[in-house]
């Protein structure tokens, strides 16, 4: 039987960029106050699932030519690139910084090395929730 | 609260333990979820319920902050516990195609075939 | 501060995530593990140095000082595993170039035995509980996928069993941790070595250490054993080998760790049910060894005396016996791997691993034969070889504490060693050849080397202790005195 998932697909398409919205907020706000790297990319990784369901792996593909393995590869690569910086830098592994930068028309802004680092959770976190969800989906 | 949670955590392990003792292989999946939980919740507790501010720098007039740790060790957790779920949910879904079954009392033996 | 402690940790990670690029050129991911581990090889050697001249070197993650940030801690005992862990890994997977097969390699057969190798190492440098939960974590988690990958009905079997049973001891693992955590409030090896020490170790701390060594019990097979010959029979030797070498020593490194830093209160209670449980476990696992005609089951056995007889040093609790443990420890992890190693090319070479289908192929391999015959000998303790020296320790340690079952189970089970090796020697190498060359499943090239490096290693082990024992013996202050250790830690907080 053909299922009509018009409306999944059409709350979907409005959905999608609510869910990642709220996704990039959650990581930029965990540098202050509750959020993060983790549950930014887990957010992410729920928006792309919501894609998968509504329409077909074939589709999402197209639009998204990821490989999420290597996605996964390139966030903890990049994570481990901020500890190894401190390394060399003849600081404790794991070492972070941040300097107060001002921008013209933007003001005051903070920038800080462990956004790096949360980047880099994020590319992991999405690409292994993917890798697995897609894995355990592909030959049902 | 934390005596409710403890009723709650020897519940779960109940209903974890007898789940793991099934035959079926999906039934021991959802068991060791099921454990999972109750550990966690057990580390939830055993760390104190307390009520207070998230422990973070420049809350102005706060004065009772959370123990952050036990927090963190359970977000850890939980993350250990999915990548395994996963897997093991993945291995209960190959082995039954391959196997052909899953029932556990089948899945005997000791000799290499 | 020392960032040259978090190198065992990060090269194999790094190395790991930068082969899952080129899953598909085999090649280059045997260049890239082999090059990373002589780097991993050459910076513990410099950290070995480093340690014996200036004490333990500790580094805090960030500069986070304990006990609240997360602290890397390489005293020489956990450096000297490290060290041997790292051989043996170079040993197993260069055998493991010629037997794996590509479309293992090609399913990241590297990356993860990489990741597993962080995960030993994590649990031997971490300075508290949960990193070590953690890292046991990683290091199972990769263990689940290589004793799956390839997916043979064996290894399915087995492998469902093999992590059910390390998902529930995890599970305990967490348990405990909760109550540990409930009583003490800190997790820092150090911090809970102070604070118990402080508060006295009082009935129901005793009683959290026993789930402690219920945990790591299973971990280790102590006494718990009944998933381990099973699941270590299931995958490629090479991978069993790494397995047989690695796996269960960190479930004893665990133990050693919490019962000579933190529970050492208590040896009436908490040393005397190791020695039991000791004891039971070099029985059960002799029986188990002797009974099988089954290559893979025998050795599988052989791994579960062994850890009885280490724990049992343990339990002894004397600076001598403790000493003995160490060795008989390193000992182990290099002669398992190669024994494991050789009985893989017999299996090979028979197509088999059942002992009464094999003979006679010492006529043409005989430098297989003889190095078997030179493993059988190290493993039951003979003189002029390595297990001689930790046995003779421990079995020291225990008559002079009046330990005189344990002594006397660890010579009995010496013997039922040398019987159940020697049975697969007897029926592997003598008698009548049935294999004519053009008959064997594989050849034998290449295969030879990394076996030889192992078994010279236990030679050089059994005749020159002395190259080791100022390593040993330093290893052995940092068990017997957690004072140490704890002002290693806590002294420098930077």
């Amino acid at each position: 039987m053909k299922t009509n998932d018009v409306i999944l697909q059409t709350v979907t398409t409005v959905t999608v960029f609510i869910i990642l919205t709220f996704a990039a907020y959650l990581f930029f706000a965990g540098h202050h106050d509750p959020g993060g790297g983790f549950i930014g990319g887990l957010m992410i990784a729920s928006a792309l699932i919501l894609l998968y369901l509504a329409f077909d792996i074939e589709l999402i593909h197209k639009g998204l030519p990821f490989d999420y393995k290597l996605l996964m590869g390139v966030g903890m690569a990049l994570s481990l690139l901020t500890g190894i910086g401190a390394i060399v830098l003849q600081h404790p592994f794991l070492s972070h910084t941040f300097e107060y930068v001002d921008f013209p028309f933007f003001g005051e802004i903070e920038l800080a090395t462990s956004v790096l680092f949360e980047l880099g959770v994020t590319l992991a976190v999405v690409g292994a929730t993917l890798t697995i969800i897609l894995s355990i989906s592909e030959d049902v | 609260m934390e005596i409710l949670m403890s009723v709650l955590v020897g519940i779960l392990f109940t209903a974890g333990t007898y789940l793991v003792l099934a035959k079926s292989l999906l039934r021991i999946v959802l068991g060791t979820a099921i454990l999972g939980h109750g550990a966690l919740l057990l580390l939830l507790t055993m760390a104190g319920l307390k009520t207070g501010a998230p422990p973070l720098l420049g809350m102005e007039g706060i004065t009772n902050y959370v123990d952050p740790l036990p927090q963190a060790l359970i977000l850890t957790a939980i993350v250990i516990n999915f990548g395994t779920m996963g897997f093991f949910l993945v291995l209960a879904y190959r082995s039954y195609k391959e196997l052909g079954t899953d029932d556990m009392e089948e899945l005997r033996g000791t000799n290499n075939e | 501060m020392n960032n040259l402690v978090i190198f065992p940790l990060i090269i194999p990670l790094f190395t790991g995530v930068l082969l899952i690029f080129f899953s598909k050129q085999v090649l280059i991911q045997r260049y890239i593990t082999i090059i990373s581990l002589l780097a991993l090889f050459i910076s513990t050697l410099f950290l070995i140095h480093q340690v014996s001249n200036e004490g333990t070197q500790t580094l805090n993650l960030g500069g986070w000082a304990p006990p609240y940030g997360i602290t890397i801690v390489a005293d020489m005992f956990a450096l000297l595993l490290v060290f041997t862990t790292i051989i043996v890994t170079l040993c197993c997977l260069w055998y493991a170039f010629r037997t794996i097969g590509k479309e293992r390699e090609k399913h990241y057969f590297y990356p993860i035995v990489l990741f597993m190798i962080t995960g030993v190492m994590g649990s031997f440098l971490t300075g508290d509980l949960f990193n070590l939960f953690v890292f046991f974590e990683v290091m199972l988690l990769s263990s689940y996928v290589l004793i799956t990958l390839g997916g043979t009905n064996l290894q399915l079997r087995e492998a469902l069993k093999y992590v059910l049973i390390n998902i529930v001891s995890s599970m305990l693992f967490l348990v405990a941790l909760a109550y540990l955590y409930a009583i003490t409030g800190t997790l820092n090896f150090a911090h809970l070595s102070m604070r118990v020490a402080e508060t006295g170790q009082d009935g129901l701390i005793t009683t959290v250490s026993i789930f402690f060594l219920i945990v790591f019990a299973l971990k280790a097979a102590l006494l718990m054993y009944f998933w381990l010959p099973g699941s270590y029979g299931a995958p490629p030797m090479a991978i069993s080998a790494i397995f047989a070498a690695l796996l269960t020593k960190v479930g004893i490194y665990a133990i050693f760790r919490l019962f000579t830093l933190i529970f050492y209160h208590e040896p009436g209670v908490t040393h005397y049910l190791i020695a039991v449980m000791g004891i039971l476990t070099m029985i059960l696992g002799g029986i188990g060894a002797v009974a099988y005609w089954d290559i893979r089951r025998i050795l599988g056995y052989n791994v579960i005396i062994a850890v009885g007889f280490i724990v049992a040093g343990l339990a002894v609790f004397t600076e001598t016996a403790i000493a003995g443990s160490i060795y008989y420890l390193i000992h182990d992890m290099i002669v398992k791997a190669l024994l494991f190693l050789l009985a893989g090319v017999m299996i090979g070479l028979a197509g088999t691993d059942k002992l009464r289908e094999m003979s006679g192929m010492i006529r043409n391999h005989a430098s297989l034969g003889w190095m078997f015959f030179l493993a059988a000998f190290a493993l039951a303790g003979v003189p002029p070889l390595s297990g001689f020296i930790g046995k003779l320790l421990v079995l020291q340690g225990a008559l002079e504490e009046g330990f005189y079952v344990v002594a006397a189970v660890g010579l009995l089970t010496s013997l039922m060693i040398l019987y159940s090796v020697m049975k697969i020697f007897m029926n592997g190498f003598w008698g009548e050849n049935q294999l004519s060359v053009e008959d064997e499943q594989m050849s034998t090239r290449g295969l030879m080397f990394p076996c030889a490096i192992l078994a010279a290693l236990s030679v050089a082990l059994g005749l020159g202790p002395e190259w080791a024992n100022v390593y040993v013996m330093q290893a052995e202050e940092g068990l017997s005195n957690p004072q140490l250790y704890i002002e290693a830690v806590m002294g420098n907080a930077d």
